[in-house]
């Protein structure tokens, strides 16, 4: 009885750790879709696929580059560049054109993009399962208190705040994200005073599609990288991005703690329907709040 | 789109009744996997087309419709697979616990508008669609149910055709008359303007309500049908991805004609098949087509050719 208690207690820190790092990937990603639909009023459907794009290109750019460790580190640092490149390319060159239309047809417009990305990553990297391992640093782990920590947790984990004071910090304290923050209140108005609209919410969907990529490269060491990544991981985003309330940073991070924790927690409590939970608290949550915990931006 | 009083033009109805025939015919002639084809593509019609009385005539942002075809679809595989009740029932029970879903989904979602509707309901939805794709002892998981025993009436391909066929064309004459009614006049007139609405004293939420209710339950004899052509359930019937298509589709027919949806979902079931025997990669050709209709086509197909025909007073565009 006393065994099985202490064992219950460094799993349910270890779970906690699990919980943690994966709240850290989830809240990179959603509050690039959260940013996204924030702004420019658009729930990007492709976000999930972007992150797809994201670890496959990690990937693909650590096996040509090769050579250990460095393969990673140029992987993760080259593959978020590489989907933003592409979303400002799509961006321009189709979304652009459509803002001034309902929000249905631009809803639709991503979701058509999701199919795309979907059978180009198809025809690209075949269907086959990928894996990459971390880089040499950041392989095995810490051991504290009795317990293992795995080392990338622990990077994903320092990770996290990093990009979320970065973030406020840009929409917050930087000219172009108080514009980008005036242009979801108004849009009409921040035009008529001069400002090229268009260019800002270019950059800040080219900015949310750089955090899909990001969540999508620093995934990529801790789990199989497939095709089936995207589908799953958008709901997630989604349903955090909702309960943080849209737009808001603090909003997503909230939301992500509160999806990835109750997912790693819900395991140690009912195996079977450890998914169930993450989903049932949003539900709990949105019932109360409907406009999400935090305050949206519009 | 429909003069104030009349039902159907000549045109229109002389079209509706080669149509009928045809399909009463046809699986005498067809193959018996087209007659299959026909029976889906029937089933999906009435499917959007019950999306299409929350989405394009009650303009609510019903993004996750496919839960309450899913439901119908496993309400009945249940019943007959766990109960030993009369097979009717499970039939009449299916679309029932789909409508008090959509009750239940629609008390909590219609508070909100918009983008924030829709966004309410998808989480509510996957939340039903994470319980079903997890219950194994009770739904079957991500297997589903398979081998639902179907009365032996419709348990041939062509009985299950002649009984899709029926029912379809019951709840669409059911669901046109819906619209046409005054009640779907008022729903009409919320979606084009709901503060004006309220200030004439119409009850906005009250039928909006009404209106995702009754989309629910002909989404839940939609589910029906398809268990009785398929004669299984499976969870991927409530995945998000097909509730955006069924989207698609009332796109690709056109939003504010009331059969653009059935129309939609034939040419995508046919096109999904036609495509699918030539390549693999049927959702690049799906993303490309939804590509081009949101350029050059964002009134549908029939809403196009309503728009050229002789009486442009009648043209969708400006009954929006």
């Amino acid at each position: 009885m006393d065994f099985s208690s202490t064992i219950s207690a460094s799993g349910l820190i270890q779970q906690f750790l699990i919980g943690l790092s994966r709240s850290t990937i989830l809240f990179i990603v959603s509050s690039g879709l959260s940013l996204v639909l924030g702004v420019l009023r658009i729930p990007n459907v492709a976000h999930g696929s972007l992150y797809m794009l994201g670890a496959f290109l990690c990937y693909s750019i650590a096996t040509l580059v090769g050579a250990g460790s460095t393969g990673f580190w140029v992987g993760l640092a080259l593959a978020p560049f590489c989907v933003a490149f592409v979303s400002l390319v799509v961006e321009r060159a189709l979304f652009s054109r459509l803002y001034d239309r309902e929000h249905l047809m631009l809803l639709l417009f991503t979701f058509a993009l999701m199919l795309l990305c979907r059978d180009a990553v198809k025809m690209i990297w075949g269907s086959e399962y990928r894996s990459l391992a971390p880089p040499e640093a950041l392989q095995g782990s810490l051991s504290a208190f009795g317990m293992m920590f795995p080392k990338y947790n622990l990077f994903l984990l320092s990770l996290g705040p990093v990009v979320a004071i970065g973030l406020w910090f840009l929409t917050h304290k930087t000219k172009i994200g108080k514009i980008a923050r005036a242009a979801a209140v108004d849009r009409d108005m921040v035009g008529a005073v001069g400002i090229n609209v268009s260019w800002v919410f270019a950059s800040v969907f080219v900015i949310g599609c750089f955090l899909a990529g990001l969540g999508g490269a620093l995934v990529a060491p801790t789990q199989n990288i497939n095709q089936g990544m995207d589908h799953t991981l958008i709901m997630e985003a989604f349903l955090i991005v909702i309960i943080g309330g849209l737009g808001n940073v603090w909003g997503a991070l909230l939301g992500a703690l509160i999806f990835g924790l109750t997912d790693s927690m819900g395991i140690l409590v009912w195996p079977q329907f450890s998914i169930v939970f993450p989903y049932a608290v949003v539900v709990i949550a949105l019932i109360f709040r409907p406009k999400g915990l935090l305050k949206a931006t519009w | 789109m429909v003069e104030a009083k009349g039902y159907f033009k000549i045109r229109t109805v002389a079209l509706l009744s080669i149509l009928l025939v045809v399909l009463a015919v046809a699986p005498s002639f067809l193959p018996r996997f087209f007659t299959y084809l026909l029976a889906l593509a029937l089933l999906t019609g009435l499917l959007s087309t019950s999306l299409n009385l929350a989405l394009g005539f009650g303009g609510m942002y019903q993004f996750h419709h496919a839960v309450f075809y899913g439901i119908g679809a496993y309400g009945v595989s249940l019943m007959l697979m766990k109960t030993s009740l009369p097979p009717v029932t499970g039939f009449i029970l299916g679309p029932i616990l789909s409508a008090i879903l959509a009750l239940i989904m629609g008390i909590i979602c219609i508070r909100l508008s918009k983008l924030y509707f829709g966004m309410l309901q998808l989480s509510l939805g996957s939340l039903v669609w994470v319980v079903i794709f997890r219950w194994y002892s009770f739904t079957g998981g991500d297997d589903g149910l398979h081998g639902v025993p179907i009365p032996s009436l419709i348990a041939t391909v062509t009985g299950s055709y002649y009984f899709t066929l029926i029912v379809t064309v019951c709840c669409m004459a059911i669901l046109y008359m819906i619209v046409n009614s005054p009640y779907g006049r008022i729903l009409q007139a919320i979606r084009d303007n709901p503060e004006r609405s309220a200030s004439i004293g119409v009850r906005v939420r009250a039928h909006q309500l009404v209106a995702l209710v009754i989309a629910g339950f002909f989404a839940g004899i939609a589910g029906i049908l398809f268990v009785s052509v398929e004669g299984s359930a499976f969870p991927d019937l409530l995945s998000w991805t097909l509730s955006l298509e069924l989207i698609i589709m009332c796109l690709f027919g056109g939003w504010f004609t009331f059969f653009g949806p059935m129309l939609g979902s034939a040419i995508m079931v046919g096109l999904r098949t036609l495509v699918g025997g030539y390549t693999e990669y049927w959702t690049l050709v799906l993303a490309i087509i939804l590509m081009l209709l949101i350029y050059f086509l964002p009134e549908g197909v029939l809403g196009y050719f309503q728009g050229l025909g002789a009486n442009p007073k009648n043209t969708s565009a400006e009954d929006r």
